[in-house]
């Protein structure tokens, strides 16, 4: 990894991530404005990796992230919205950028994590979807404070992992079933070893990212055939050196992380190429205003910047924060939550 | 519709006489956004007033029309699709018509979480007797993309929920004649093979199942898929797999092609571990592929496998040298 050290534009790639907000007008920005906290964690957690977040205002990013979040405690994509487990999980993850937890009302805040889980299963029943009705109307919540198994059944095993991890961060995985919940992200693997998004789903690197995170955080690996998913996931690797996510698709960035996180999990990354991975992803970046895109040429976004760097940090290149796989965010950052409890 | 008709057209709302009574509401950015948002004019006005019918709670026939501009504008807004569902309730709209609706955003936004999860409440509500109706959407979309993970995700909540099997593995069939190598379409194939009511199962599937995977491997040997499918149909069964007539001579006939024979060696190294026994015509077959020979000669042929494997496969030269030092001799 040495030798292709200094072929990252650090200094273009904190401007590109700057310049975003400058950017008036344009479309992305535009289709950006309800998914503006993933958006925020993106840009931040990159800062972070490459050692630059102190460019940006704190106070301001923090008082922002605040305004987002909504009575029932959950976190919208901007101010003004619903609230939604996927901004959630980047609004906690934010805040712990900044050491910031102490500001939440965790127990509120798990509650209502559990609740948004609950409703993404029931869309499709259960309405309206009122947010201010409580857990226990429904007969979810135990009386020890515990949650029943209800709330993991086919539900998509992204929001599974969105909810362990940010229980997770916020100490309060007690809360919940893991065992059921586990039970339901193994009922999910496949026979190549892979996972899919509900039971019998086509096995996807981005789904098996949240399946073997969430596996690692409730620590249950021990569920995984590690051997096989290996297998599957270095076989993502094509001649370019880039990763694809599914047999017989382009290779694309956001698969670095999606499959290095999940081969560094279950402890199989020396089975890919990762100098050509790197080279991969250096060569995807826009050398001239920054930014980083799925495919060398293609037109560079805040998301495919996000995981160009996040894998390079998980790559061990050098002058990169390291980055904890399973909760996406800075390993520092991880330690002060887990190890620094006051 | 196309979008450039669209704006033309497009009559200011702030001009039209049955919102003359509502005051839009302006989004709140907050000081100094992170990430301030820029807005188009259309869309800024039309979501000002979203807001105003949203937080007045306005659930009539007006709001359900601008809940489509909006999403007609951006269909990735979640608060948006969820307004409109309490809309569409309060109402008592006719479902039918929403699908449609629905039909014509997916077409141009076919991977938006939101209309899938939109569809999958719509189809819920009308129940077993939009099965056919669902499998015919998700078939329009699958032939924009035969891969889409919505599409397939969504097929499968319908057969399950709603039913539908019948043409199921006849549908897998035809995608797999238009593109072998389509994991999905495979995925698929596995899904009604192993789930369908009306098949009997993995077991009584088998044969017919094998030989067709045989024929596709053969034709395309460098097909990742229906090697991982033929594995499939072999499930807790090594010993059946290891003893089938029709599998040694698959092997056979992609190693004597001398090439594309990455997965063919891949499975038979995992086969020779479980106890397959290779005759004088397999080790005849593989012996060219070897390109180099230690002092003293390997004899275990395993071990052969798994060098020819490193030589031939440099991106995953790391996982077949492991594999080479868990060959038991
Ligand atoms: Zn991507």
């Amino acid at each position: 990894m040495d030798l292709l050290s200094g072929e990252l534009e650090v200094e273009k790639h904190v401007k590109y991530i700057l310049s975003i907000e400058k950017k008036k007008d344009s479309f992305e920005s535009v289709a950006m404005e309800h998914l503006r906290m993933n958006g925020a964690y993106w840009g931040l957690t990159t800062l972070d990796l490459l050692g630059k977040i102190e460019t940006v205002d704190q106070d301001e990013v923090i008082s922002w992230v605040m305004q987002c979040q909504h009575e029932s405690g959950g976190f919208a994509g901007n101010v003004g919205h619903d609230p939604h487990i996927l901004y959630t999980l980047s609004a906690v993850q934010v805040l712990a950028l900044f050491d910031k937890l102490d500001v939440l009302d965790v127990d509120k805040l798990s509650d209502c994590i559990l609740w948004l889980n609950f409703m993404e299963k029931n869309a499709a029943t259960f309405s309206p979807c009122l947010l201010d009705r409580k857990l226990d109307i429904c007969g979810l919540q135990n009386e020890d404070g515990s949650f029943s198994g209800d709330i993991w059944g086919e539900v998509d095993t992204r929001f599974s992992y969105i909810a362990i991890c940010c229980l997770s961060l916020l100490h309060r995985l007690d809360k919940i079933n893991t065992e059921k919940a586990v039970e339901y992200i193994v009922s999910c693997q496949n026979l190549d070893g892979g996972f899919g998004c509900t039971p019998g789903g086509e096995s996807h690197a981005g789904q098996i990212f949240c399946c073997v995170s969430a596996l690692a955080i409730t620590g249950s690996l021990y569920h995984i055939d590690k051997d096989l998913l290996g297998w599957w996931l270095c076989e993502r690797q094509l001649k370019s050196g880039g990763l694809n996510g599914r047999p017989e698709k382009l290779p694309d960035v956001c698969y670095s992380w999606w499959v290095l996180t999940s081969l560094i999990l279950i402890d199989r990354v020396h089975w890919i190429d990762k100098v050509k991975l790197a080279r991969f992803i250096l060569d995807c970046q826009d050398k001239e205003n920054g930014g980083i895109s799925d495919r060398p040429d293609d037109a560079v976004d805040v998301f495919h910047t996000y995981f160009g760097v996040a894998g390079l940090s998980l790559l061990e290149y050098p002058g990169l924060k390291a980055i904890d796989p399973a909760h996406a965010l800075p390993v520092d950052v991880i330690n002060k939550i887990f190890f620094d409890r006051k | 519709m196309s979008s450039d008709e669209e704006e033309e057209k497009r009559i200011p709302i702030s001009e039209r006489k049955e919102w003359l009574d509502v005051k839009p509401i302006p989004q709140d950015e907050g000081p100094n956004p992170v990430v301030p948002i820029a807005y188009t004019d259309d869309f800024r006005e039309t979501m000002d007033y979203f807001r105003a019918v949203y937080l007045s709670d306005e659930r009539s026939p007006r709001s359900l029309d601008l809940t489509t501009e909006v999403i007609h504008l951006n269909p990735g807004n979640y608060t948006v699709w969820h307004f409109r569902r309490l809309v569409l309730e309060s109402l008592g709209v006719n479902l039918h018509d929403e699908l449609n609706f629905i039909e014509s955003i997916a077409k141009v936004n076919s991977k938006n979480y939101q209309i899938w999860h939109h569809r999958r409440w719509a189809a819920e509500k009308l129940g077993t007797e939009v099965a056919k109706l669902e499998h015919d959407f998700t078939k329009k979309i699958l032939s924009l993309d035969a891969k889409n993970y919505h599409a397939w995700s969504h097929r499968q909540w319908v057969l399950q929920a709603l039913g539908g099997w019948e043409d199921e593995l006849d549908y897998c069939q035809k995608l797999l004649e238009e593109d072998i190598f389509n994991n999905s379409a495979w995925n698929q194939r596995y899904f009604v093979v192993t789930r369908s009511p009306i098949l009997g199962g993995l077991e009584a599937m088998r044969e017919s199942e094998v030989k067709y995977t045989v024929e596709a491997i053969v034709s395309n040997p460098e097909n990742e898929s229906p090697w991982r499918y033929l594995r499939g149909l072999y499930k807790g069964d090594m010993s059946s797999f290891v003893q089938d007539p029709e599998i040694s001579s698959m092997f056979l006939n992609v190693l004597k092609t001398k090439s594309n024979f990455v997965f063919a060696l891949g499975l038979l190294l995992d086969l020779v571990c479980h106890g397959f026994e290779l005759n004088e015509e397999f080790k005849d077959a593989i012996e060219p592929l070897r390109s180099s020979y230690p002092d003293p000669p390997e004899s275990n042929f395993a071990i052969i496998i798994c060098s020819v494997l490193e030589t031939i496969d440099p991106l995953r030269s790391n996982y077949w040298s492991w594999r080479k030092t868990n060959v038991t001799s």
